[in-house]
């Protein structure tokens, strides 16, 4: 059934809907974070974490798809193994597909049908360097963005998106020299958000912890299960589950609408015509943004603003 | 008017190999051919494979043995997928396998047996017309 909601097949649609009510209940878990701050190590020690109490872990693994050929070696599992031959775990490993908006509904799609299944906490790992993996951390309830000690990702979590979505941080590897300054570090960053301040202290509030972990070590485990386990506490004690839930719903939504678009947009133009249009920007006849206009006056859309 | 969805293969490592640099360059040759490909490492057990072969519902899995313990694993994997009704994905074997081995092998069911000296054009090749097409059209 994953596949088949990965290809889009339209039987796919008929068990989404079909799966749509028995959804909900799973704690949706993001962890993201730069190539090699350690993410598939940690799923992989928090998994055992889980297990030992006792949950039925799902793990949506995301690699990118090579731009050029399309493929894509989905590595993550491989760093699972110890996992392996155990019934309550079930690791997919997905690529991007290179698709606009198509990372979040398929993979958003896949988490549900987890959900559905009854798998609690379901987590989805990806890479946290572009839009479209911010937009899958969206789909999450409780997002880990996860840094190495020295290793710059500090600076990384400040990038817009990843520090606005980040509801734990992680600094991984902490066996190693420099975590308890790149500890320090994100939360000097963090006590100067000046959403901090403003708080209504009458209101539950999150404060955003910053947790060290060593898978080498197996340490900081314990505290991270603990800390995921309160903040869904805060979710739904205030409201906030609903409230995030239904902005997910909008950008899905939105989401679904420009896959169309982005997949309309590739029917109605063939490579040869692609080639022609190339031909003509380059040569000055023609220019990008009348071209534009005309495909999409062709798609049925109205563009905003005068031509 | 269903568009086709890339092709997912399993490379998997069964036994007591050391060695796996041929199933590293066969992973990444079919990466660039466009397919997604899942390779979960050395000494794997049947089990292991067939369990990654269901969660990741691959097209293919490609076995590569060096050790000579073929014949114990190879019947061991194809039972197991047989138990889990996963006949539909195609199985492929490579590595050391000698000529006097080789009709067991696709006795099993093994269709493809690619020995040392085999390109990767020629997997390519192999994956792509014998993977069982319904799958890829997925309509259930």
């Amino acid at each position: 059934m994953v596949t088949l909601i990965e290809g889009e097949s339209p039987a796919a649609l008929r068990y989404l809907i079909e799966l749509h009510q028995y959804t909900g209940r799973g704690h949706i878990i993001g962890v993201t974070g730069a190539p090699g701050a350690g993410k598939s190590t940690l799923v992989t020690q928090l998994v055992r974490e889980l297990r030992r109490r006792e949950r039925k872990v799902g793990v949506v693994a995301v690699d990118p798809s090579s731009p050029f050929s399309g493929g894509a070696i989905l590595g993550d599992r491989i760093r699972m193994m110890e996992l392996a031959g155990d019934p309550n775990v079930f690791i997919r490993s997905m690529a991007s597909r290179g698709n606009l908006g198509g990372l979040s509904s398929s993979t958003r799609d896949v988490v549900r049908v987890m959900d559905a299944a009854g798998y609690d906490p379901v987590i989805i790992e990806t890479v946290g360097t572009g839009q479209a993996e911010v937009e899958v951390m969206r789909a999450a309830q409780t997002v880990l963005v996860v840094c190495a000690p020295g290793m710059g990702d500090e600076i990384q979590a400040i990038k817009a998106g990843i520090l606005e979505i980040a509801d734990i941080f992680v600094v991984s590897k902490s066996d190693r020299p420099g975590s308890d300054q790149t500890v320090a570090e994100l939360a000097m960053m963090l006590s100067l958000d000046p959403r901090r301040r403003q708080h209504d202290k009458t209101e539950p509030y999150w404060k955003i912890p910053v947790l060290k972990t060593s898978a080498l070590k197996g340490q900081g485990l314990v505290e991270l299960g603990d800390a995921i386990e309160q903040h869904r506490a805060y979710l739904l004690e205030s409201g906030m589950l609903a409230n995030r839930s239904q902005r997910q719903v909008q950008s899905e939504v939105e989401a679904l609408v420009l896959h169309t678009v982005a997949s309309s947009l590739k029917q109605l133009v063939s490579v040869a015509d692609w080639q022609k249009i190339v031909e003509d920007i380059t040569a000055r006849t023609r220019d990008p943004y009348t071209v534009a206009r005309e495909l999409e006056q062709l798609l049925g859309l109205q563009p905003s603003g005068d031509s | 008017m269903s568009e086709t969805r890339p092709i997912r293969v399993l490379v998997a490592k069964p036994g007591l190999d050391g060695h796996d640099r041929g199933a590293k360059v066969i992973a990444r040759a079919l990466r660039d051919a466009g397919m997604e490909v899942i390779y979960t490492g050395i000494r794997q057990t049947p089990e292991m494979i067939v369990e990654a072969a269901l969660q990741e519902d691959v097209d293919a899995i490609l076995m590569s043995i060096l050790s000579g313990a073929h014949m114990a694993i190879f019947p061991r994997v194809v039972e197991l997928l047989q138990q889990n009704n996963m006949d539909d994905v195609l199985v492929a074997a490579g590595g050391i396998l000698p000529d006097e081995d080789i009709p067991a092998i696709k006795q099993l069911g093994i269709k493809g047996c690619f020995g040392p000296g085999t390109s990767t054009e020629e997997i390519i090749t192999f994956v792509r017309e014998n993977i069982q097409v319904d799958r890829l059209a997925a309509e259930v």
